[in-house]
């Protein structure tokens, strides 16, 4: 019995120390955004983009109550669901808020509201 | 007899351990001299190839790669609003967008890195007793302006129905039940996430820790 209880000590510190995966806790509000891109791929029509764009709102009341960021590219998708709704003006300042979190997608984002302003 | 049994057990735990050792202690850490040359801050996703039979499986796969990506303290660009504009100018398959030129990506998008995904298998099978769903697949990151590979890896999430025990009722059961949660919950779904940390997290084979996760850890965030 002894034996097995030290084997089995030895087997959970393998499990736990080997090929352990580091695990962090998340920097980032998540909230609905990746299901949003999981739902609408999977059944297109299921969410609006009235609807898309309520639950990505209440991710940003969310993610400020947590006081997390919300995660890289959030609201660049947000601002993305703006202009295909048409309102121009929420969409550019979504794409400012994007850049503004994360100067990376600078010029991605400046090339889309150019491309807009020019189909306005 | 309760001396056998348990003679039986350790034999079978040394057996796990060192299937164990062998499947994770030699592997040789991954060369990361390349990747610590360029030190991207973000990554572009593409949406990745499919060599698996399930047809739906690249949007699955990029609505799961965002968070593991992103935890470990990188960039990423949103994947479904890039995915969009390449079809819309274009490019209708990931075969296309992976053919993409470097310096093309580079003009619209700017990311200090390409992640190219392949799915190697995807899906789920079901057999009599038990069911098995597994989501395989493999990733090359791209320096964007060297077109050096800063990273590959590979990563494996199995998951089959028949390890709960209570012998072959049992196992008749539990098979029936994944296999009716199953017709309304992708297993495949799950698994794509946990095949995405185990690809970028894994130490000494993931993705070393990027800008982000390097900021919050010298603010002192957990």
């Amino acid at each position: 019995m002894k034996h097995f209880k030290i084997t089995l000590i030895a087997f959970s510190a393998i499990l736990f120390s080997g090929c352990a995966q580091q695990q962090h806790t998340n920097m980032y509000h998540w909230g609905a955004y990746e299901d949003v891109i999981y739902k609408t791929y999977e059944n297109p029509g299921e969410l609006s983009v009235q609807e898309q764009i309520e639950l990505f709102n209440a991710d940003i009341i969310e993610a400020q109550n947590e006081g997390k960021k919300v995660s890289p590219g959030f609201y660049a998708h947000l601002g993305y669901l703006y202009f295909s709704d048409g309102d121009y003006a929420a969409a550019s300042q979504a794409f400012d808020m994007e850049q503004t979190l994360f100067p990376e997608s600078g010029p991605f984002l400046t090339g889309i509201t150019d491309r807009m302003k020019e189909g306005e | 007899m309760q001396c056998f049994s348990i003679k039986k057990l350790t034999a079978i735990i040394s057996l796990l351990c060192f299937i164990l050792i062998t499947g994770c202690a030699t592997k040789t850490p991954y060369d990361y001299s390349a990747f610590k040359e360029h030190k991207p801050r973000s990554i572009l996703v593409l949406p990745p190839l499919n060599k698996s039979l399930e047809v739906g499986a690249p949007y699955v796969y990029l609505s799961r790669v965002t968070q593991p990506l992103a935890e470990r303290g990188y960039y990423v660009f949103p994947v479904a609003v890039v995915d969009e504009l390449m079809k819309e100018n274009g490019l209708p398959s990931s075969a296309e967008m992976h053919n993409v030129p470097l310096s093309k990506i580079k003009e619209i998008i700017n990311p200090d890195a390409v992640l190219y995904i392949t799915i190697d298998n995807w899906g789920q099978k079901y057999q009599l007793i038990s069911s098995t769903a597994m989501v395989i697949v493999s990733g090359k990151l791209i320096d964007v302006d060297t077109g050096t590979l800063l990273w590959e890896g590979h990563a494996e999430a199995i998951q089959q129905s028949d390890d709960g025990g209570g012998g072959l009722a049992g196992m008749l059961v539990s098979a029936l039940v994944t296999q009716i949660v199953g017709q309304q919950v992708d297993l495949t779904v799950g698994l794509a996430r946990r095949a995405n940390y185990q690809l970028f997290h894994t130490k000494d084979q993931g993705l070393l820790e990027g800008p982000y996760r390097e900021e919050s850890t010298n603010l002192g965030q957990p």
